[in-house]
């Protein structure tokens, strides 16, 4: 479960103002809106890798804030997260990427992990792809093998920024049924950003929309389709018009 | 001339040092948390046998071709002297000592740090840019255990060891290239160096190699760390820190003579 309070983080000038969220457990949190509107800033503070200025964000009720960096590492090994750019190591295999959570982290036998690699692997479609290099892959490869990684400790929370960016229609709904698919069976508490507004609805429990730093909608996905305030309905429905 | 304009030079000096003062403070900084890793050891092992790998073993072949060369130059830029003088009695010593005492600690730090601190500020600024550091830390791993200290550790060494060779390929070569050109036997040539060659002489060169390794590592780790801005950041953190480590390696060389003799 996270439970995110009035947190508000700036560079130079305010990104986040004030925002409070609250994401279930074993629930599917949508995060949406317009291009810098603070989604994966968001993102970066629910896994302690940005410090907020104001405001607090608890993870299964343990609050960040007071945490200095080895205390924030014991939390983020119950987190699980794809970033937008992959974050693949370029110097490891396939293998090797998915891998090493398990090697770092956890006391398990190395036929385990090898067992627990092949098993990701297929999951994701992509079997054998363990001696692969991460560059010799195309972007939707890359995703999955992100995924992977990132659910390969089975962690309770999963964090996904814009699994599909960049990809074709198919190859996205594949991603989508991959993560509804991965949440029903591990009950994992997941926050995704995407700007595929369509996309992320038809898998999302709960969608929270950010405008301008701030929350301009949290509610059901029904909610969200059906929304008549302006921002939500011109922004989830793409509409020209508008206050955007 | 405007108030400005008059203004504006003592503002630009003062940026500078400003700017300069800032990055020292960050190795300084950076130094201090890679050491607290050491105590006790928190240092990825396979981390540091890679890094000792690539950035040694790799960098073999370009310091054995400069070594060999560099002892050639020396023989072949002082030879109308040692024959104007009749010096060949010498040539042995003035090409070790030379060799060990300066110029192989500092050729092979410039070629170490165009290759491997380059490489290395180039690395880590791509995995800051590309989300790869903040990837380790959302994996619960700390980058500076995991990626500075190993790599700090691995070019120390590696440097110190590349001296070593490049100091024994440098006198053969001057070896080879007095007895061809001079007509120096090589075993006048070893003959004129071992009375006056003490182990000071090594050393001194060792410890310079380890300063100027140290410097390489923190600079490339720190500005590789700082980039900022995409791939043209990646190319601004190289070139920023090549150039700070190449002038820090030349300000060292003067103090560490000056301090070891």
């Amino acid at each position: 479960m996270i439970r995110i309070q009035d947190l508000s983080v700036a560079f130079r000038s305010p990104v986040l103002d004030g925002v409070s969220l609250h994401a279930p457990a074993a629930s599917i949190l949508a995060l949406v809106g317009p291009g810098a509107s603070g989604k994966s800033v968001l993102l970066k503070s629910v896994a302690g890798l940005l410090r907020p200025d104001r405001g607090e964000v608890f993870v299964n009720d343990v609050a960040l804030g007071d945490r200095d960096e080895a205390g924030l590492a014991e939390v983020r090994k119950g987190i699980g997260m794809l970033f937008q750019n992959y974050a693949l190591f370029d110097y490891l295999t396939v293998g090797e990427n998915i891998a090493f959570p398990l090697r770092r982290l956890f006391d398990l036998p190395e036929e385990e992990i090898q067992e627990r690699v092949t098993e990701r692997l297929v999951r994701v479609s992509l079997p054998g792809f363990e001696e692969r290099i991460p560059r010799s892959l195309s972007g939707g490869q890359k995703k999955r093998v992100g995924i992977a990684r990132a659910t390969v400790a089975r962690a309770p929370i999963l964090l996904y920024d814009d699994p599909t960016a960049g990809l074709d229609p198919v190859t996205s709904q594949k991603i989508y049924d991959l993560i509804k698919g991965e949440q029903r069976e591990q009950q994992s508490c997941v926050m995704v950003i995407s700007s595929d507004v369509a996309g992320i609805l038809s898998i999302a429990d709960r969608v929270a929309m950010l405008h301008q730093g701030r929350i301009a909608f949290d509610g059901t996905a029904e909610e969200a389709r059906t929304s008549q305030d302006p921002l939500v309905r011109q922004f989830i429905h793409g509409l020209l018009e508008g206050p955007l | 001339m405007s108030r400005e304009t008059l203004f504006a030079l003592p503002a630009r000096v003062g940026a500078g040092i400003l700017s300069v003062a800032d990055q020292v403070g960050g190795m300084t900084l950076l130094l201090g948390q890679a050491l607290r890793r050491l105590f006790p050891p928190r240092v990825d092992r396979y981390e540091l046998v890679r890094n000792l790998h690539r950035m040694g073993v790799q960098s073999l072949p370009i310091v054995i071709a400069t070594a060999a060369f560099t002892g050639a130059i020396m023989v072949i830029q002082a030879a109308p002297l040692v024959i104007r003088f009749n010096a060949r009695a010498f040539i042995g010593w003035g090409a070790s000592f030379v060799t060990f005492r300066e110029v192989g600690p500092l050729l092979i730090a410039l070629m170490f740090n165009g290759r491997v601190g380059a490489n290395n500020a180039a690395e880590l600024g791509t995995m800051v840019v590309t989300e790869q550091v903040d990837g380790l830390r959302a994996l619960a791993i700390d980058p500076i255990g995991y990626l500075v200290t190993p790599r700090i550790l691995a070019m120390v060494v590696m440097i110190v060891a590349l001296t070593v060779l490049g100091d024994g390929v440098a006198v053969i070569g001057s070896m080879i290239t007095g007895d061809l050109l001079l007509d120096v036997h090589p075993r006048t040539f070893i003959a004129s160096a071992l009375p006056m060659l003490g182990p000071w002489d090594v050393i001194v060169g060792l410890i310079k190699s380890a300063i100027f390794g140290l410097m390489i590592a923190l600079t490339s780790c720190y500005f590789g760390l700082s980039t900022r801005g995409g791939a043209p950041g990646v190319g601004r953190s190289v070139n920023a820190s090549v150039v700070a480590a190449a002038s820090g390696i030349f300000v060292a060389d003067y103090l560490s003579t000056f301090v070891l003799g």
